[in-house]
């Protein structure tokens, strides 16, 4: 019947017949195109998403290095611990709510985990410490909840506890820019690394390679088929400088008082001992941490968080009376015969200058006034002296400056010069600062390890030593140890006199340090007693807060020193009667010498 | 027989290679789609099920369609004429039927069950839909006017696509409207109604677009949000277009080879056997592949419209129109989807995509075209 229609019509829709085929081949065009674009263009990609997709990538713990005292005796151990670990992607948000009841923990921590979470391919840690019931509570529900798997890991345990916490350190959750600095090292999001002491400062020996297992999933988190394993590295065992029984003897000595104590080796410079009080037990945030524990100790008013044998500075008291001896003797104001009397002060300006002994100590010697602590001698000399040649011999002996231990946040100490004191308060320098200076008082302020290697200095015939807090043998391979140390080019006689002298204040009648005395050891060393507020009033009669700092240094034997220490007692009272026990307490533990009774004494 | 062997050989091979060749390649792509990765992890999979597998059905159909091509071979096409109305309201039940006892599927309830196979009556329609036009523009006596427009859409159109949303099949009642303009616009419709039919849907469109999307689903609605920005629903319906534009381009130029895709046994890639094959075929057989596919599929159209040129009268060349129009709006959609630069419809590929009563329909409609060709020298009765 076409025949008979309007050819006008045939000729139309043949014409619209002809448009509707270059518009299939425009669109196949168009087609085409996009084909390429995705395939040729874009094919990097899109490839890269197909592989990420598919696998899966779950980080293997590397067991952490042990570390070990310088005897070998371990101070940590790693025990296996379990850990649920959820993967958002596989999971729905019904069934968040059926694994917070499962694992019996609110559903609202979970939801806030992941919207916390750094890394988007990698899973979370939802719950820590697993019981045993609990992982198998888990394991049996996997094809429930594909995005739910438990993760075997490692918990720290410090078999010392609180002893030495300080020191060994403890570790914490890595942070978001410790991490972005290690993930390229296949560290997880949810890492634990070291974030105090030793723990954190040797934490790239301890941690270990991370391992990684590669593999393949299907869209429901479903584990298709095991791609790639790379295992983890071990991290390396260290031995560290530190007696832990020398640590433990001198912790227990403090009876629950706050200071700080450090101990080296004088011909080595290594750290033998070091503590901080009040300290912490590490095993109650090491992992899971308690958050009532950790309130506790932020809120403390003794600050348990702060290391008081570095990140703290003191003023020295009479121990800073090594220096302005020191001084003198070179600077050739004093002889060892030279002498002053001391009738229990004197008068400076407007001002009275006391001794610590109102009634006196009549005419001392250089000797005598070391070992017996005599103020007024000290006055004498200092006005000699004058502040900045004091702050010349202070700062060579290592104050005013880092000690360089391997430590953080160290202190630096202050030791006042007359352009200190413009610099810093712009104010002139008083002449009667210089005495108030000379018996460690006013401005100056120290950490114990800079004491510390100062009496090393001292002890070993005027070397400073770079403070090592591993055995030698196993620092010499890291780089950036070499040994070091700096001369504080002190004449030999002068440092003889001293050693000698510091051996009285121990060992002879009168001396201030007799309790630090050991039976068959000469001990050397000076006694402090660091006022920390300037009245003259009776040490019982001040509220504890007020009360002076006690500080012991020290050096044993003193023909062959093998041990050099610092004792801080903060507000502790007399160093004579408070501090020196401590260091007995050390040194007897360092010699291995049984307790023996030995009297008190009293004086500075 | 002599008849029949004359037949034979003016018989339109080309149609019947391009469609057996794409519904083969589309049985292997199924498949390697369906295929249980090898668990060795775990071994937690949700095998299909008992009986047969997707693409063992899939071959069943196929020879089932094979056979019902040949059978329409056999019988000249004049006689869909006389069927066309019992065909056609025979379809519009089934379209009833469904929406009342139809197996709901996700919701949606698009396939009648006969126990040993389901269909989906969309499917039948369709092909009865094309005839019954077909037929009444071949009788109409009057030129197609909006008027005369107007009253073809209100008596065969608005009562089986509101049956078809009702399922809800949005994807199946929007191109069954589109064929029905782009048949009209090839077959004559005066070029004023073109421009009248562009002026009001412009002129309409934001008074209407308010009640059509209130009118949506939520899950429809999620498709045409995801469809313009594929970050509002990343894990929901943007996934899908996310992951089958990563199965397309992880291909590259000529595919990672066969069996060796992993997007769809994965399941990282829905609906990998039915709406997103022609993803998972590209991440297999590349760029290359998928050149070849489209190229038959537009031999295919460009057949149908010589096809149409030539059919011997006007009953023909609409349903070769017909059948081409819908069959491209078929496959531009699909493709398009996978591709990222269509709406994701819920609509199959012709051909490959898995589902046996498509299939069977999109052979009938190829057995029709290929009967118009091979009769258009014969004269009339």
């Amino acid at each position: 019947m076409f025949e008979q229609r309007d050819s006008a019509l045939k000729v139309m829709v043949f014409r619209r017949m002809r448009i509707a085929e270059v518009i299939a081949l425009i669109i196949s065009t168009i087609l085409l195109l996009r084909l390429f674009q995705l395939c040729v263009i874009e094919r990097e990609t899109y490839t890269r998403l197909a592989e990420a997709n598919r696998q899966r990538i779950i980080p293997i713990e590397p067991q952490r290095g042990i570390i070990y005292d310088r005897n070998g005796v371990p101070l940590v151990k790693n025990l296996p611990y379990f850990v649920a670990q959820l993967s958002p992607e596989y999971t729905s948000e019904g069934q968040i709510q059926e694994i917070a009841d499962l694992l019996k923990i609110p559903k609202e921590e979970i939801l806030e985990k992941i919207k916390n979470r750094r890394s988007e391919i990698e899973p979370i840690t939802i719950k820590e410490g697993l019981s045993f019931e609990e992982v198998a509570r888990i394991e049996a529900r996997h094809s429930d909840y594909p995005g739910l798997s438990v993760s075997t890991t490692f918990i720290r345990r410090y078999l010392y506890g609180s002893i030495g916490a300080h020191l060994i350190g403890y570790l914490g959750r890595i942070t978001k820019e410790q991490w972005e600095f290690l993930r390229q090292e296949g560290v997880p999001q949810d890492a634990f690394v070291g974030q105090w002491g030793v723990e954190k400062v040797y934490d790239d020996l301890l941690r270990g390679r991370y391992g990684k297992k590669i593999v393949e999933v299907d869209a429901l988190g479903n584990e298709v088929r095991l791609l790639q394993v790379v295992p983890p590295e071990k991290g390396q065992d260290i031995t560290l400088s530190i007696d832990i029984e020398v640590q433990k003897a001198m912790e227990e000595a403090y009876q629950g008082r706050a200071g700080a104590f450090v101990a080296i080796d004088p011909n080595t410079g290594e750290v033998l001992a070091l503590g901080s009080l009040p300290s912490f037990d590490p095993n109650r945030f090491s992992r899971g941490a308690d958050p009532d524990y950790w309130r506790q100790l932020s809120q403390d008013p003794w600050h348990p968080f702060i290391n008081r044998a570095f990140q703290a500075q003191y003023p020295p008291g009479s121990v800073f009376k090594i220096v302005v001896a020191i001084a003198g003797l070179e600077e050739g104001i004093i002889k060892p015969s030279t002498t002053y009397t001391c009738s229990g002060g004197i008068p400076f300006g407007n001002r009275f200058f006391r001794c610590w002994k109102k009634e006196g100590h009549g005419t001392v010697n250089l000797k005598r006034a070391i070992v017996e602590s005599c103020d007024v001698y000290f006055y004498e000399v200092g006005r000699i002296l004058g502040i900045d040649r004091i702050a010349e011999y202070a700062r060579r002996l290592g104050l005013g400056q880092p000690s360089g231990i391997k430590l953080v946040s160290e202190r630096k100490g202050i030791v006042p010069s007359t352009e200190w004191k413009i610099k810093t308060l712009g104010q002139p320098w008083y002449p009667g600062e210089t005495l108030s200076a000379a018996i460690g008082q006013s401005y100056v302020s120290a950490t114990l390890v800079q004491l510390a290697r100062m009496i090393g200095a001292v002890a070993n015939g005027g070397y400073l030593k770079e403070l090592r807090l591993l055995r030698k043998t196993e620092e010499i391979n890291s780089p950036q140890s070499m040994v070091q140390e700096i001369s504080i080019n002190i004449s030999q006689e002068t440092l003889n006199l001293i050693r000698d002298a510091l051996k009285g204040v121990v060992n002879e009648p009168g001396g201030t340090g007799g309790a630090a005395r050991l039976q068959g050891i000469y001990v050397g060393g000076k006694t402090g007693t660091a006022q920390v507020i300037s009245k003259a009033i009776e040490t019982h009669k001040l509220a504890e807060r007020e009360r002076d700092h006690a500080w012991f240094v020290a050096f044993a034997p003193v023909e062959n020193p093998q041990i050099a220490m610092t004792v801080f007692v903060e507000h502790g009272g007399q160093g004579g009667s408070v501090a020196a026990p401590i260091a007995r307490a050390g040194l007897e533990s360092f010699f291995r010498i049984k307790k023996m009774a030995i009297p008190d004494h009293q004086g500075d | 027989m002599s008849k029949i062997f004359n037949r034979l050989l003016h018989l339109d091979w080309m149609v019947f290679s391009i469609v057996v060749t794409l519904s083969i390649l589309g049985i292997l792509t199924i498949y390697s789609a369906t295929r249980i990765p090898e668990y060795t992890v775990q071994g937690l999979f949700l095998p299909e099920g008992p009986g047969l597998k997707f693409f063992e059905r899939q071959i069943i159909w196929l020879i089932l369609g094979i056979t019902v091509f040949f059978g329409i071979l056999f019988v000249d096409y004049q006689w869909l004429k006389r069927l066309s109305l019992l065909f056609y309201v025979i379809s519009v039940l089934l379209l009833v039927i469904v929406l009342v006892a139809g197996k709901k599927i996700m919701g949606a309830s698009r396939w009648i069950d006969l126990g040993l196979f389901s269909f989906q009556p969309t499917d039948i329609f369709k092909v009865a839909f094309l005839i019954t036009l077909a037929q009444y523009l071949h009788d109409l006596r009057t030129r197609l006017t909006a008027g005369v427009i107007f009253k073809i859409f209100l008596y065969f159109v608005i009562l089986p696509v509101i049956l078809i949303l009702k399922q809800p099949d949005l994807g199946s009642a929007a191109i069954i409207f589109l064929a029905f303009l782009c048949i009209l616009l090839l077959y004559g419709a005066e070029s004023r109604f073109l421009k009248m039919a562009i002026i009001v849907s412009l002129i309409s469109l934001p008074f209407l677009w308010p009640v059509f999307w209130e009118g949506l689903k939520d899950y429809q609605k999620k498709r045409i949000q995801a469809f313009l920005s594929e970050d509002i629903d990343p894990m929901g319906i943007g996934y899908h277009i996310k992951q089958s534009k990563i199965a397309i381009g992880s291909g590259g130029f000529f595919g990672k080879g066969y069996l060796r895709g992993t997007q769809g046994p994965l399941k990282f890639l829905p609906e990998k056997h039915t709406d997103f094959i022609f993803a998972v075929f590209t991440e297999e057989w590349g760029f290359f592949g998928a050149v070849i596919v489209l190229s038959l599929y537009l031999l295919y159209m460009l057949r149908g419209f010589d096809t149409a040129r030539k059919a011997r009268d006007d009953f023909g060349r609409i349903l070769a129109l017909g059948i081409v129009v819908l069959t491209g709006l078929y496959v531009f959609i699909n493709i398009g989807m996978t591709l990222g630069l269509t709406p994701v419809v819920g609509i199959p590929l012709p051909f490959m995509s898995y589902g046996g009563s498509a299939l069977l329909s999109n052979f009938i409609m190829a057995g029709i075209l290929t009967n118009i060709r091979m009769r258009r020298f014969e004269i009339f009765h």
